[in-house]
């Protein structure tokens, strides 16, 4: 099958195409972008006046299959992935059984294979379970296809254990993504602790608790001169210390997520359940300060941590709510509307950090429209404005607290493989 | 005037207006509750219900007995584990009260901000008496009340409370409540059981309390809950007592005429010595006579308010 991208603003972070291009991928890989193509039986998608990316990659979403599918699974996440412009994920290994051998590597693999819309990478664990005692075979995870481990959700809370899993994984040059988070400073904590918890008369949790735990995977990097990666990066101290051990050389990497650029701990204000994530929304202050790490490249990556919940885990008392927010088909949109249209980022940036690094990281070989390389390709419209209505989500759970807002950045073609999965913002 | 919300979820929020109508309106009824005839027709056909997933001597009767003396049909539900390992939803349990033609729910309930659920779920109005570490609007309603009635206004006192702010609903309540009403709320206790930035709410923080007692009009001490000590918040009762402790002589430091509060139940010789307990400018003993003069009022505005509206 062929098809002819006409017309479209193509950028390209890799090869550092910017402009108007006609674009052909045929069987599945970019052949050609030039000038002013035409070609005989061919697929023409018209996409002028709107912006051709290489397809979205994430670094961090949670697709809940196996064990948890009455919230997400493979189909429907991807679905999701999807229609928000995303042509690969990557899923965390919270999963029941744990994403901690083998077989659920492939097996997650096989499901992506037969039901998935857009590419799956499996994320192993650190540790066997999750439960922060002893190593997962991250070996066998690396061979059976895991792209990084991680034990997100947790933190590994012993730093010997982690200082080795960090010395281990890179016999295997694969990725470490810390969740970063000192469950002690967390007590019962389930907010930001500031002025907000104080109103809502709910328990906080300090900013240090993640501070202090990205403090010491930066030391443990450092000193074993071993790539780390930060994952949901959240508060202004957390930016700044990050910032400064890449200034030192450090070899670290981080990711932010939507909601940290866009939503504050107001969002919690009625004990709205959709706005209770983990870490959680914190201060107009630190909001400004990752913002500022995405302008000056502190923050490499912007990632989903798409988390969908069932509605009964989120209409009860806000304490026993679960942690975190549907993030797919609100990400784009949110990067266009917060950070692309106000001057803060251009495009290719944005292409930066939500394909060609994300890619980088996993050691995939995405996010980039480089000829020969897979068509996976995200058509965006940023002067298209439409109102986030959750309940028309394509993915199971419909947990966001964007719902009514208004944003612009609408994802008019995702295509896979050269495939079109979503044309014209209709998922296919 | 009515009340804006169908519910009294809280004192944050709240105009000083519609405080005052209540405190108003709580005047009318003590009159009720110091008669001899203790019945109104109030609340005649409407149906109260009383929810309370903490154990509560004190509110609970209050709120009963409330009910009872405006010829309310009452009952009450108590389960002292939570919803959730009950196996039922607050949602679900709250939507089968309602459904039984009930007009207002009482709920008290460990985890903060769970009356506000049950407010969004269902039509009766709901009022809180007491979430978590979040509110308890009814107690600060009756603290203003005896203040008021006690020094004529609440603008312009300075209201020292002293003791455990972190995990009280009752301090929280009261500063909202106090600020809106233009007292000056001045809060003491150890750093540890002070809410973070809670100086930004229009409150004054102390570290000691000579500087938050002195000139005060009113001096309210706080349940000190013993166990916090294993939770390394405070170091030991013999401590507290001796730097947050409200003796005679630090008393000496608040206006000559200030009133000593205590939300109840008091333990002697940590949050008050006995001796201030039983002093004359205690008014813990009316505090509680006002409590069910101010759940009446609240009752009976929850109950109009619809009746107002439609006449509207």
């Amino acid at each position: 099958m062929k098809l002819l991208i006409k017309n479209g603003h193509i950028i390209d972070a890799k090869t550092g195409i910017d402009g108007v291009f006609d674009l052909i991928a045929e069987d599945g890989k970019i052949v050609e972008i030039s000038g002013d193509i035409d070609a005989e039986g061919c697929e023409i998608v018209d996409a002028e006046g709107k912006y051709v990316l290489p397809g979205l990659v994430d670094a961090h979403c949670h697709l809940r299959d196996p064990g948890f599918e009455y919230k997400e699974d493979i189909e429907s996440g991807t679905r999701s992935a999807a229609k928000g412009g995303f042509t690969s994920v990557a899923c965390m290994p919270n999963t029941n059984p744990v994403i901690d051998s083998e077989s659920v590597v492939k097996y997650i693999l096989n499901k992506a294979k037969q039901e998935g819309y857009v590419n799956v990478y499996p994320i192993g664990a650190i540790t066997k379970g999750l439960k922060g005692e002893e190593l997962a075979e991250i070996g066998e995870l690396k061979f059976a296809g895991a792209v990084a481990v991680s034990d997100d959700g947790k933190p590994v809370k012993s730093s010997s254990l982690m200082k080795k899993a960090m010395q281990y994984a890179s016999m295997f040059d694969i990725t470490v993504i810390s969740h970063c988070e000192d469950t002690d400073l967390v007590e019962e904590g389930v907010m930001n602790e500031g002025c907000m918890s104080t109103a809502l008369g709910l328990k906080g949790i300090p900013a240090a608790a993640e501070e202090a735990m990205v403090a010491r995977e930066l030391l443990l990097s450092e000193y074993l001169d071993i790539p780390i990666h930060i994952a949901h990066v959240s508060t202004a101290l957390s930016v700044e210390l990050i910032r400064n051990a890449k200034k030192r050389g450090a070899r670290v990497t981080c990711e932010t997520c939507p909601h940290y650029f866009s939503l504050t701990e107001e969002a919690c204000m009625g004990y709205d359940t959709n706005a209770k994530v983990n870490p959680p929304l914190r201060t107009a202050r630190d909001v400004q300060a990752v913002i500022e790490g995405i302008a000056d490249d502190t923050i490499d990556i912007i990632a989903t941590d798409h988390a969908p919940h069932h509605i009964d885990e989120k209409r009860v008392e806000f304490s026993l709510a679960a942690n975190g927010m549907v993030g797919f088909e609100t990400a784009l949109p949110l990067a266009v509307t917060k950070l692309v249209r106000p001057g803060i980022i251009t495009m290719r940036k944005l292409v930066e950090k939500m394909s060609l690094n994300p890619a980088k990281l996993l050691g995939i070989n995405k996010g980039t429209l480089d000829p020969g390389s897979a068509a996976d390709i995200t058509i965006v419209d940023i002067d298209a404005k439409f109102t986030v209505r959750p309940e028309l989500f394509e993915s199971k759970s419909k947990n966001s607290p964007f719902g009514g807002m208004e944003l612009y950045g609408l994802v008019w073609g995702t295509i896979v493989d050269g495939r079109p999965v979503v044309s014209e913002n209709i998922l296919l | 005037m009515v009340l804006k919300s169908k519910d009294l979820l809280g004192l944050r929020g709240m105009t000083a207006e519609e405080i005052e109508h209540i405190l108003d309106t709580a005047k009318m009824m003590k009159y009720v509750i110091t008669s001899n005839n203790k019945r109104t027709p109030h609340l005649q056909g409407k149906s109260i219900v009383t929810l309370f997933y903490e154990n509560s001597t004190r509110t609970r009767l209050s709120f009963e007995l409330a009910s009872k003396y405006m010829s309310a049909s009452s009952a009450n539900i108590s389960s002292s584990v939570s919803s959730v390992a009950k196996g039922e939803t607050l949602v679900d349990t709250g939507k089968t009260i309602d459904m039984m033609g009930t007009d207002v729910i009482v709920i008290r309930h460990p985890q903060s901000g769970a009356p506000h659920l049950l407010a969004k779920h269902v039509k009766a109005s709901v009022i809180n008496a007491g979430d978590g570490m979040n509110e308890h609007p009814t107690q600060a309603l009756l603290d203003m009340f005896t203040i008021r009635e006690k020094k004529g206004t609440l603008k312009g006192l300075k209201v020292a409370i002293i003791g455990d702010i972190y995990h009280s609903r009752v301090a929280r309540s009261n500063a909202w409540g106090l600020v809106t009403m233009g007292a000056e709320v001045a809060l003491a206790g150890p750093a540890t059981l002070i809410p973070p930035k809670m100086e930004t709410t229009g409150v004054k923080v102390y570290s000691t309390i000579h500087e938050a007692i002195i000139d005060a009009d009113v001096v309210m001490a706080l349940r000190m809950q013993l166990e916090r000590q294993k939770k390394a918040l405070f170091p030991s009762i013999r401590e507290y007592f001796r730097f947050f402790g409200l003796d005679e002589n630090r008393l000496r430091l608040a206006k000559k005429d200030a009133l000593i509060m205590h939300p109840g139940p008091v333990n002697r010789g940590v949050e008050l010595s006995s001796a201030i307990a039983d002093n004359e400018k205690s008014v813990i003993n009316e505090q509680v006579t006002n409590g069910v003069a101010v759940r009446m009022a609240l009752l009976y505005l929850l109950t109009r308010r619809g009746i107002n509206e439609a006449a509207d």
